[in-house]
C-alpha cells in the first residue's frame, strides 16, 4: 500500500511527507513503546495513538517505514520537524486503532515477523 | 546532546550523560549512538540492537534514576559494549525486574508510552551477553555486549 491509497483509505491527513516512494506492506499497532521495540522485523508501519518526543526516536532505531496517528492524535511541532529530517511520513487520522488495522489488513498489509533472535553464549 | 569520545584500550568509547526525568531529550543519546555505531561501519541490524538496548536503558534512567545516570558504548575488533549506569535508587529484586510485564512506572511516563514492562527483557534478548548487578541505595549497571558480525546477516 502507498501513501495515496492510506490517505483516502483512513481519511488521513498527511502531516509529514516521504522523502522516497514509501510502500507499507506490514505493520505493527501499539501505544507502548517497549512493545514496539520487541520487533525485530524492519521496513514496518507503526499505528499508534502514543504521541511523545520519544516515538520519533524509536521509529529511527527500528527503521519504521510510516507513522500513523490514530484518534486524531498528533504530535507536537518538534516531533515533526524530526521526521522530517528522517524522511519518515507522518499520518494522522480520527479513526481508532482497531478500525486501521482493519482497514489496513482488509487491503493486504499483514502484521510484521517476530524474527528469533540469534543464539546466546551463556553468560560469563 | 554532546557525547565525549575516547579510546581505551583496544577500543573506542563514547559516554552520554543522561538527566533523571528529562523526557524531552529521551532517546537522543540513543539515536546519536546509533547513527555513530553506522557511522563507524558497523551493519544496520546491528546498530539497530545496540540502538534498542541504549534506548531502553536511557529511558530507565531518565523515568528511574535519582540523580540521572551514564550510557557508555564501546568498539573492539569483536563487541560492542554497552553499559547503563546510575547511583540509586537501585533494585530491590532484580529477577522480578527482569520478568517482562513488571513495570513500578509512576503515571507521568505510561501517558509516554513507557511502562510495559519490557525494557530489561528487550535489552537482555537484543545483546549476546547480559549482565545487571543492583543494590539498593547504591544503584544499578547493566552492561550489554553485541557480536560485530552476526551469522544472521539479514
Ligand atoms: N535503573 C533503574 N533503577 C531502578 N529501578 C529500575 C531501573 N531500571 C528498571 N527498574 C525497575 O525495573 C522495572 C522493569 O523495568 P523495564 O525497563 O523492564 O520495564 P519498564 O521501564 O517498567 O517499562 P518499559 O521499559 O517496557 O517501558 C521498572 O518498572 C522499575 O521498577
Ligand atoms: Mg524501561
Amino acid at each position: 500500500m502507498r501513501l495515496p491509497e492510506l490517505l483516502k483509505l483512513t481519511e488521513g491527513r498527511l502531516l509529514v511527507d516521504a522523502k522516497e516512494d514509501v510502500f507499507m506492506d506490514r505493520a505493527y499497532a501499539a501505544d507502548l513503546l517497549s512493545d514496539v521495540l520487541a520487533l525485530t522485523d524492519e521496513q514496518t508501519t507503526l499505528i499508534t495513538g502514543t504521541t511523545s518526543p520519544q516515538v520519533i526516536r524509536v521509529a529511527e532505531i527500528l527503521n519504521i517505514v510510516a507513522i500513523i496517528f490514530v484518534r486524531g492524535k498528533q504530535p507536537s511541532d518538534a516531533v515533526l520537524e524530526y521526521a522530517l529530517r528522517l524522511g519518515i511520513p507522518i499520518i494522522t487520522t480520527k479513526k481508532a486503532m482497531f478500525e486501521i488495522c482493519g482497514l489496513m489488513y482488509e487491503n493486504g498489509v499483514k502484521p510484521c515477523k517476530d524474527r528469533p533472535m540469534p543464539e546466546k553464549k551463556p553468560s560469563v | 546532546m554532546q557525547g565525549s569520545a575516547y579510546a581505551r584500550e583496544e577500543a573506542l568509547c563514547i559516554e552520554f550523560d543522561v538527566r533523571a526525568g528529562d523526557v524531552e531529550h529521551g532517546g537522543m543519546a540513543s539515536s546519536q549512538i546509533k547513527a555513530a555505531l553506522k557511522q563507524f561501519g558497523l551493519s544496520e541490524p546491528v546498530a539497530r540492537r545496540a540502538g534498542i538496548i541504549a534506548f531502553e536503558g536511557e529511558m530507565n534512567l531518565i523515568v528511574y534514576s535519582d540523580s540521572g545516570g551514564t550510557i557508555r558504548v564501546c568498539v573492539d575488533s569483536e563487541y560492542i559494549e554497552i553499559t547503563v549506569q546510575d547511583f540509586g535508587p537501585g533494585i530491590e529484586d532484580v529477577d522480578l525486574a527482569l520478568t517482562p510485564g513488571y513495570s513500578t512506572a509512576p503515571a507521568w511516563a505510561t501517558d509516554l508510552g513507557f511502562g510495559a514492562g519490557m525494557g530489561l527483557h528487550n535489552m537482555e534478548k537484543n545483546a549476546d551477553r547480559f549482565e545487571i548487578h543492583s543494590r539498593l541505595d547504591e544503584g544499578t549497571t547493566i552492561s550489554c555486549w553485541v557480536k560485530r558480525r552476526t551469522d544472521d546477516s539479514s
